[in-house]
């Protein structure tokens, strides 16, 4: 299960949004595939009808009612931090 | 004679509300120590707020922690200062807005006076994947601290200040409280609000402290729990003070034998055993226990968590905040060029992992699998706690390494974690506590391990094996 390949790693880059030079890919390769191949341990336990946890407090969904709270966060210390703004809004490329 | 910032808290906020030092004396005695950081464990300095903080409690000296300086890990939000993950993503971040564990302290006249170093995103062992170089281990400059709270770890035991605060994902407070010869403890999961910390794998992330002695973290704990409407996680406190502890009586301990190998450093199984056989003194009754799955709780951990750590670092776009790279001319570009550019080779090994386990055709093998697993380490667990009050084991199967050693092989560095990952992936509380350093005097520390909400438990134990034990 540990045969990744080249296209394996670019499939994998490109679902996270990374791009990597043909020597990344090579590097990465090497060094997933022993993260991988250690992890493949888990795939001699027997886990038959064992349910899966994704959370281990117990809690279920937490509703809330559906209002504006005030957080206290101001829009200017927020556009500080904004790559490219118009003193409002964030600016983008365009999309269209 | 000490200064008065090294003594126990309990003393310090004594001192402050008697009037015999100000909070801005303490407060300028730290930032001075802190000018002396010579394990580079501090990133940024707040001064002026802080300054300004400690005038404002010499006014009314009021609090649990009325005066006290601490330093804050630098994944926490600090209003009006960087707060960089020590990741270049974030190098120029300026917080928005307190984190909610800050606020808290604050509230009860704590003044945070810097940020601490860590491994970036909190991904590491050591400190060393620090975006603005390691921290090194104030018992041995060639060291690491452990990691990823090493430099709140390092602060503490260079006694810049009384407590850090830090967070364990996978061990990120227990190992550099072992590696450091401080007190660090993680709490039961989800009793303190995460609300302004950078989230790294949300199923797992815990905040705690890192302190000189359990007393005081668990003075601090006690100020750190509290429901906040900003975290729905959070579970609700069963405890009215986690800061008045009892001598534990007629315990009962399980030592994990999994854990008591031949690999062990024969310094860490000797100060362990020497530990155990302490408790034996003071009464417990002291029994072998089996946990079988936690021998692959780290293949597990590193299924899980990488697959959180893809989905919350899907956030860093180059849109809103953080690194971005606009040189690209599609919005996909812009995507890719900042994230290409403001992730280390860490984050990256780590959110391709993720994404990998996640994607289809790969799901069920690996990260369903990994599920499974969680959830026999929870019944193994939580059937050893039917039996024990508390579980122990080392922290760590060796103390610090050296600089270098391990950053070369990613997977070498995920071993560091072996014995503290599976009591995350549980959601359970664990302290370590400094026992017998090794001859060379580097610290060794204890894990104690209580089942979910025996966090004052664990804080007894850690407590009485700090008052028996011959350190130093």
């Amino acid at each position: 299960m540990t045969n990744l390949s080249d296209d394996d790693v670019r499939y994998v880059a490109g679902l996270s949004k990374f791009n990597l030079s043909d020597d990344d890919i090579s590097k990465f390769k090497q060094e997933l595939a022993a993260i991988l191949e250690y992890v493949d341990q888990l795939q001699d336990i027997d886990t038959d009808g064992v349910e899966p946890t994704a959370q281990v407090t117990g809690l279920v969904n937490q509703m809330r009612v559906d209002e504006i709270k005030d957080y206290g966060v101001e829009r200017a210390d927020l556009l500080e931090n904004a790559p490219e703004d118009d003193g409002e809004s964030l600016k983008v490329p365009k999309v269209l | 004679m000490s200064h008065v910032l090294d003594t126990p808290i309990s003393d310090i906020v004594s001192a402050v509300k008697s009037g015999e030092i100000t909070a801005t004396e303490l407060v300028r005695e730290a930032l001075e120590r802190a000018r002396h950081d010579k394990n580079h464990s501090l990133l940024e300095l707040i001064e002026e707020r802080a300054i300004e903080q400690a005038k404002e409690i010499d006014k009314k000296p009021e609090g649990k922690l009325a005066g006290v300086p601490f330093i804050a890990k630098d994944n926490f939000l600090t209003f009006g200062s960087k707060t960089t993950a020590a990741s270049h993503m974030l190098g120029n971040f300026k917080a928005p807005f307190q984190s909610t564990a800050v606020e808290r302290l604050e509230a009860e006249g704590a003044i945070c006076i810097a940020k601490a170093n860590l491994d970036a995103f909190a991904h590491g062992s050591s400190t060393e994947n620090s975006d603005f170089g390691p921290t090194t281990n104030p018992h041995d400059e060639t060291r690491v601290p452990g990691g990823s709270s090493g430099g709140s770890a390092a602060s503490v035991a260079l006694n810049i200040a009384p407590f850090a605060l830090g967070t364990d994902t996978g061990g990120s407070i227990r190992l550099p409280a072992s590696f450091t010869g401080t007190v660090g403890f993680k709490p039961t999961y989800g009793l303190v609000s995460r609300y302004g910390v950078v989230a790294m794998a949300s199923s797992t992330d815990v905040i705690g402290p890192i302190a000189r002695s359990v007393e005081d973290a668990a003075l601090v704990f006690d100020v750190l729990a509290g429901n906040d409407w900003r975290d729905s996680t959070m579970i609700e406190r069963d405890q009215t003070s986690y800061a008045s502890l009892s001598k534990p009586k007629q315990l009962k301990i399980g030592v994990i034998s999994e854990f008591m190998t031949d690999s062990l450093d024969s310094e860490v199984s000797r100060s362990t055993k020497e530990a155990i056989e302490l408790l034996k003194q003071t009464g417990a009754e002291v029994e072998e226990v089996h946990i079988p799955a936690v021998e692959h709780s780290l293949a597990c951990y590193y299924i899980i968590v990488p697959a959180e750590i893809s989905s919350n670092l899907a956030r860093f776009d180059g849109i809103r905040y953080g690194f971005s790279e606009r040189s690209g001319e599609s919005l996909d570009d812009v995507y890719k060029n900042s994230r290409t550019n403001g992730f280390g080779p860490e984050a990256k090994r780590r959110i391709m992992i993720g994404n990998y386990v996640l994607s289809s055709g790969y799901y069920d093998a690996y990260y369903k699998k990994a599920m499974q697993v969680r959830t026999l380490l929870v019944d193994q667990f939580n059937k050893a706690f039917e039996k024990y009050d508390v579980l122990v084991s080392p922290v760590a199967p060796t103390p610090a390494f050296k600089l270098g050693e391990n950053n070369q092989d990613p997977l070498q560095m995920y071993l560091a974690d072996i014995m503290t990952v599976g009591v995350s992936l549980v959601g359970a509380p664990a302290v370590s506590v400094p026992v017998r350093p090794t001859a060379s005097g580097l610290p060794i520390g204890l894990q104690i391990i209580g089942a979910q909400r025996s966090d004052k438990i664990v804080l007894e134990v850690a407590r009485t094996v700090e008052e028996n034990v011959e350190n130093g």
